[in-house]
């Protein structure tokens, strides 16, 4: 069986450097690479109707950047570099999110990056890393 | 007949035109439109409140039409508003909720955003109306009329799911509007012209109700409440209503127009969370009168067959218990199928079962909070003033939390806040479906809503009210009539559902996969 790698990333520079680990890590091991983005969104959230109304329209422009700014331009230029890649955008919890993916796609190894944030800061607002540690059922690997 | 109606609609708009004006013009002008508007809209609300006498007490029609429709809903889908109860809770967690389409809007997105613009004035003033003038015994029929509503709720939203227009834009529009003209036309090609005139009617209705009990009878009751709070006749803000008025349109007018999302946003975090406290403390008011409470439920089911000193007999209480009920969850007055209609599915049926926790949340449970609160608390009184339905509230929440009444402030608030935007949401709908959907159109409608905002709190306008407060009620005969068309449509709908679900057909996600 194949082992697949994800990487989770954002538009920060941390997720640049998770993006990096992986990728060296998957050509090295010729493994597998999903690259995946999710756009903060929950289902529980409290709405106008206003936004209820715009919320499918919205959703597709949200999904429309995200291929264009954040995914593709990575997916384009690592499969340059010869590796097996996939792209994936959701909404949702970033953490559980990712985990979900992981499930999805037979995933063995998660790779995340980190803010680097205080450690207060950490533990009043939480961090994407932090979750994903509590609750993913692969290994976890948080790049600093 | 609608020219007039426009007559009635715009004159106080135009009078706020001459704003500002010193202090007894505005008196002037205040009681000028209203005797101008009286005949007109006496005449309105009479005919639409037009009741029938029933050992000696008046029966108002609207409300027999609402719950004979309500009763008939229940009896077709047998039971639907029990049966379905706790399949709709699973629909609302989100058990059936797909990963690929997240994003899109949610079921309990649907639900909450249509709650937010029933939970509020009529949870809080108008029970206390009922326990004082009807006595305990209301309590009872206002929780059956609860129950019924949920099956009215579940065709208008199960409809309004599954005849919504949607725009190559990817938005969506939705509303009895659209199931009136759209569904009966489906029905039969005789039926096509009764729909259209059934949806002008209803969209022409929207609009007042929109102007009066969406956004009028909201501001007006929020200043009273708040000039009660900080001191009555003596408060500072006694008589600057007109500055009120002028700070919650500027509100209203950053969110609908100058589409400051942010502060809708806030709202409708807020509301939510009010609500919660408002029953939390309820229930700690009962909680600290539980010695209480076993006899206050005695009350409220004796008192609904016995007639002790209540005006009218039995009748009189039934009348009270229903009339509130009716009054603060909307059922059948097709509203709330507006809000609903955005959820994103494909079996329109789903959003009807979710539709079934609107009444309950708000007639079963919150309604029937403020009622044991009234009656443990023993501050019911039978002289009270109907207008005065908020103030009652309070005290009785007073007598055993002191400074809950700036809590309850807040609320009413906030309540009247987004009552104000999801009704300006409404009326918009209803006001593109006739005049086509442009910026000048939706501007002119907009401008008139927050005009409205501001007369509905600076002037003693009781004729103009009562009439706009009939329109919401007017509502519900364009409305339930189309539905009686369309039933069928929706047993069909039901029936294939049923079958799937019972079947285990539907597909389950995450956790609740793995859930039995």
């Amino acid at each position: 069986m194949s082992e697949v790698l994800l990487v989770g990333i954002d538009c920060s520079e941390c997720a640049e450097r998770a993006l990096d680990y992986a990728a060296d890590w998957a050509a090295a091991t010729q493994r597998q690479l999903v690259v995946a983005h999710v756009i903060q969104w929950s289902p529980f959230s409290f709405t106008t109707p206003q936004e209820n109304e715009e919320r499918h329209a919205r959703r597709e422009a949200e999904l429309d950047r995200a291929h264009r700014e954040v995914v593709d331009p990575v997916v384009n230029r690592l499969r340059e570099l010869g590796l097996n890649v996939r792209g994936v955008i959701r909404h949702g919890h970033p953490a559980e999110t990712l985990c979900d993916v992981a499930e999805e796609f037979g995933v063995t190894h998660i790779v995340v990056g980190k803010t680097g944030s205080s450690r207060i800061r950490a533990q009043l607002f939480g961090s994407v890393a932090h979750s994903l540690v509590q609750i993913s059922k692969q290994p976890v690997t948080v790049v600093p | 007949m609608i020219y007039t109606k426009w007559g009635a609609r715009l004159a106080p708009a135009i009078a706020l035109l001459g704003l500002p004006l010193p202090a007894w013009a505005q008196d002037g002008i205040d009681q000028r439109i209203d005797q101008a508007v009286k005949p007109f809209a006496d005449a309105v609300a009479g005919f639409i409140f037009s009741s029938f006498s029933v050992d000696g007490v008046q029966v108002p029609f609207v409300l027999v039409w609402l719950l004979c429709a309500a009763a008939i809903f229940t009896l077709y889908f047998k039971f639907i508003n029990l049966r379905a109860f706790r399949h709709g809770f699973q629909l609302v967690r989100g058990d059936y909720n797909d990963p690929l389409a997240a994003g899109e809007v949610t079921h309990f997105q649907a639900l909450a955003t249509a709650l937010s613009g029933t939970v509020g004035l009529g949870n809080i003033a108008g029970v206390a109306v009922a326990v004082s003038l009807g006595g305990p015994g209301a309590t009872f029929w206002m929780i059956l009329a609860g129950l019924l509503g949920m099956s009215s709720k579940f065709v208008e939203c199960t409809l309004g799911v599954k005849y919504r227009n949607e725009y190559t834009d990817g938005t969506v529009s939705g509303g009895p509007m659209y199931y009136l003209s759209k569904g009966l036309a489906e029905r039969s090609e005789k039926l096509r012209s009764l729909g259209k005139v059934l949806a002008v009617l209803f969209a022409i209705f929207c609009i007042g109700g929109s102007f009066g009990g969406g956004n009028m009878f909201q501001a007006n009751q929020s200043f009273k409440q708040l000039v009660a709070v900080t001191g009555g006749d003596a408060s500072w803000l006694a008589d600057k209503g007109w500055l009120f008025g002028v700070v919650i349109a500027t509100l209203v007018g950053l969110v609908i127009i100058g589409g400051i999302q942010g502060i809708a946003r806030v709202t409708s975090k807020i509301v939510p969370l009010m609500g919660v406290l408002y029953v939390t403390a309820g229930l700690t008011v009962i909680g600290m009168h539980l010695a209480d409470v076993p006899a206050a439920f005695a009350s409220v089911v004796s008192g609904a067959f016995t007639t002790q000193g209540i005006a009218g007999g039995v009748v009189g209480v039934l009348i009270q218990g229903f009339k509130r009920a009716a009054f603060s969850n909307e059922a059948g007055i097709g509203s709330a199928a507006i809000a609903h209609s955005a959820v994103r599915t494909n079996r329109p049926v789903t959003e009807g079962f979710v539709a079934l926790y609107e009444p309950f949340i708000d007639t079963v449970v919150v309604c029937t909070i403020t009622a044991l609160v009234i009656i443990v608390t023993g501050t019911w009184d039978p002289s009270v003033d109907p207008s005065q339905g908020v103030a009652l509230t309070s005290e009785a929440f007073e007598s055993t939390i002191s400074w809950f009444p700036w809590v309850l402030t807040v609320a009413v608030l906030l309540f009247a806040f987004s009552t104000m935007i999801s009704w300006s949401y409404y009326g918009l709908k209803a006001w593109t479906y006739l005049f086509g959907e442009s910026m000048v159109t939706d501007a002119a409608y907009k401008i008139l809503f927050l005009a409205f905002v501001v007369a509905g709190s600076s002037m003693q306008l009781g004729s103009v009210i009562d009439f706009s407060d009939a329109m919401i009620f007017a509502m519900a005969f364009p409305n339930v009539l189309g539905i009686y068309f369309l039933l069928p449509t929706v047993k069909r709908e039901l029936d294939e559902y049923w079958a799937d679900y019972k079947a285990g057909r539907l597909k389950k996600f995450g956790k609740a996969a793995h859930r039995h």
